[in-house]
């Protein structure tokens, strides 16, 4: 009885240190929030002519996908060590390639596919081009992807001339804005996607071998890791992660809005995978966790704009939230915890004793 | 090698002693030849800007080239001592933002400009404390925390306010940027300084004689060639540390006051790709990425070689301006890869 106890005492622990659990806690009340404000919340509408579902649970899923991309590729780069700040250029560079090839194209399917090929080709070219300068230059990850985000937002205005290009094609449009079973086509893809990610790399060793770039980069080498190989990979994974990202954001309204379009993804993306318990110091990761840090940053953001709060200071927040996820992943807070854990252990068993 | 007593006090080698071999005197020239070559582009672009466009080397030019880079030479004098420590400094941008909108409210709002000038310097003292306490007390890698207080900074100047933030047109904050003439010349080609000028070149000369005649300035560059050694060596690592991120953070501060005093107005999107012009001017100006060689001076020339790309861009017209910072980004790269190829040769001339 008592043992059963202490294994389920241990359990519990164990998911309460677990900060994606936390997460979910913070989903939960975020949502418990909404439904006070309006009982009908969570109401799920069924619309039996079109066969789609309508509500305002379908709205975060929708609004997570993006978010859901550029989290689990950022996951993955820090799990080398290093850090993408270039996602949300990415993906106005590829919403902006996407927008102009389809405005001067007929609209058919066919133009749809080619534009996608092109655009996340072009994506996955500029992430290899921050996996290059990590990995074969040597450069710091946060320069070359600081000088990446700030030179893909000037790559996409070229694109486009400066003008937010707005372009027409059912079939791209329905990338995101359409249904499969009454479910969002685009939420679909990023669960797709993310299980195909997490099975690639915790199926095989590319997850170890990453994690352990990132804990000791020299070590690894030692242990036989292509250390070089594998940072070009990941960082080309990242950008076309948030290719995709860029083409689900635009695709939705089929416009690229070359200012705004990925404005400042690269701080959701950054609290997405430190939610999920992922340490921006490098050597873990959690891509489960990530995609519970997506989803709620999409339910905090909806939020924001159900209850009416001035969506101004959401920003603001997300970087406290940060900083204090930082400070808790920190050694100093972290031997703080445990030296009171150790305490209060030694405390109950003296009780027991006497 | 630089954590000697003597750091090098810039380009030219002073009167070296009898006693220092070849090898060292080869090395001191190595850790310069960047900035040397910061100062042959700088020079080079003149004349080719000359030749090209024309009305370069003239009073207004000069001048205004000042006039319009102050804040980046403040910025890159801060970032000089962060770097240099092997540390970096993300968030120099936003904190301008923060702090400008900031200032120019409290102004618009009847505060004394004097207060409202004090209030935005303090602002960047204290989010670079933020930064520093972070990174010296938390052990945060200096990216993550000043990438942190740079989402935090722009957050709360977006807060703040969305929209440009114009300053009252009798402010007297807007005096900071009269412009003064020293020399009259025919028509408008004036010499003119403003006080931000004079803000600037103070703080260049401050920088320069904390860096290389102080004991704090030793420090800085004991940590940035070794932070265990400096540690071992009793040298008070943390405090350092934590004064050059609020020094960053301050001086952050001092340039949204030149910057907005002679823009007039604030907005939460101001100084967005600062951190790297920055970044790129010290780079520039000689200061290795990985710490413990450098020279304010060169971070000075970093800045003007920058903000004269800008002028020239603007004078050929032919460059959209949205290439700048793509130009910008691989201007640092080249310089970035140089100090590489530098560093690998030290390194193999040393063992050799």
């Amino acid at each position: 009885m008592t043992d059963v106890a202490s294994r389920l005492a241990a359990k519990r622990g164990a998911i309460v240190r677990n900060q994606a659990f936390w997460g979910v806690v913070a989903i939960v009340l975020l949502l418990a929030i909404n439904v006070i404000s309006d009982p009908g919340y969570l109401s799920i509408g069924y619309n039996s002519e079109t066969g789609h579902l309508s509500g305002n649970l379908i709205d975060i899923l929708r609004a997570s996908a993006p978010i859901l991309m550029i989290a689990v590729g950022m996951c993955l780069v820090v799990a080398t060590g290093g850090i993408d700040l270039s996602v949300g250029s990415i993906m106005v560079v590829a919403g902006a390639v996407s927008m102009e090839l389809l405005s001067s194209m007929d609209g058919t399917t066919g133009d749809a596919v080619l534009t996608l090929a092109v655009a996340l080709g072009i994506a996955t070219a500029l992430g290899a081009v921050n996996g290059v300068l990590v990995s074969v230059v040597g450069l710091q990850p946060f320069i070359s992807t600081l000088v990446m985000m700030l030179a893909g937002r000037g790559i996409a205005k070229v694109i486009t001339g400066g003008q937010n290009t707005t372009a027409d094609n059912d079939s791209f449009a329905w990338l995101a804005n359409g249904y499969i079973v009454g479910v969002p086509v685009v939420f679909l893809l990023a669960i797709v996607i993310v299980v195909l990610v997490a099975l690639l790399v915790r199926r095989s060793a590319l997850g170890l071998m990453l994690e352990a770039i990132g804990m000791d980069s020299r070590a690894s080498r030692l242990a036989g890791v292509k250390r070089r190989n594998l940072q070009l990979t990941v960082y080309s994974a990242s950008g076309l992660l948030a290719g995709i990202a860029g083409v689900f954001a635009t695709a939705s309204v089929m416009t690229v809005d070359v200012s705004r379009t990925g404005y400042q993804l690269e701080l959701d993306a950054i609290l997405a995978v430190v939610i999920g318990g992922t340490s921006l110091a490098g050597g873990k990761f959690s891509i489960g966790g990530a995609v519970i840090g997506g989803l709620l940053i999409a339910t905090l953001d909806k939020t924001v704009v159900f209850l009416g709060i001035p969506a101004s200071a959401t920003p603001a927040f997300k970087a406290i939230v940060i900083v204090v996820l930082c400070l808790l992943q920190s050694e100093r807070v972290r031997s703080l915890f445990r030296h009171r854990r150790a305490l209060r252990a030694q405390s109950q068993k003296e009780a027991v004793a006497a | 090698m630089t954590v000697t007593t003597r750091p090098p006090t810039g380009s030219a080698p002073g009167p070296a002693p009898s006693r220092r071999s070849l090898a060292d005197r080869l090395g001191a020239r190595l850790s310069a030849l960047p900035t040397v070559a910061a100062l042959l582009i700088f020079v080079g672009m003149i004349i080719y800007g000359e030749a090209a466009y024309g009305r370069i080397v003239q009073f207004s030019t000069l001048s205004n080239l000042l006039v319009n880079n102050s804040h980046l030479i403040i910025l890159a004098v801060g970032l000089t001592f962060v770097i240099l420590t092997g540390g970096i400094d993300l968030s120099v941008g936003a904190v301008i933002a923060f702090s400008s909108v900031a200032g120019v409210m409290l102004a618009n709002a009847g505060w004394h400009p004097a207060a409202a000038v004090l209030v935005m310097v303090l602002i960047g003292s204290a989010l670079g404390l933020v930064s520093g306490v972070l990174i010296q007390y938390f052990g945060v890698q200096p990216f993550i925390a000043t990438l942190a207080t740079m989402f935090l900074a722009r957050g709360l100047a977006s807060m703040l306010s969305t929209v440009p933030e114009r300053l009252a047109d009798d402010s007297s904050i807007r005096e900071l940027a009269t412009q003064l003439k020293i020399i009259d010349g025919d028509k408008v080609n004036d010499l003119v300084i403003t006080p931000g000028v004079v803000a600037a070149v103070v703080i260049v000369v401050l920088g320069f004689l904390v860096l290389h005649r102080t004991r704090f300035g030793r420090t800085v560059y004991a940590i940035g060639g070794s932070e265990q050694s400096a540690t071992l060596m009793g040298l008070p690592v943390p405090a350092t540390k934590l004064g050059i991120y609020v020094i960053s953070g301050t001086l952050a501060g001092i340039a949204a006051v030149v910057y907005t005093s002679r823009l007039g107005s604030a907005q939460n999107i101001t100084g967005i790709g600062w951190e790297l012009d920055a970044i790129a001017a010290v780079v520039i100006g000689g200061t290795l990425l990985t710490g413990g060689t450098g020279f304010v001076l060169g971070s000075v020339v970093g800045a003007l070689v920058l903000g004269l790309m800008n002028v020239l861009i603007t004078r050929d017209g032919g460059i959209r301006p949205e290439m700048t910072t793509i130009i910008t980004g691989g201007i640092l790269l080249v310089f970035v890869i140089l100090q590489r190829v530098l560093a690998a040769r030290r390194r193999a001339e040393q063992q050799g």
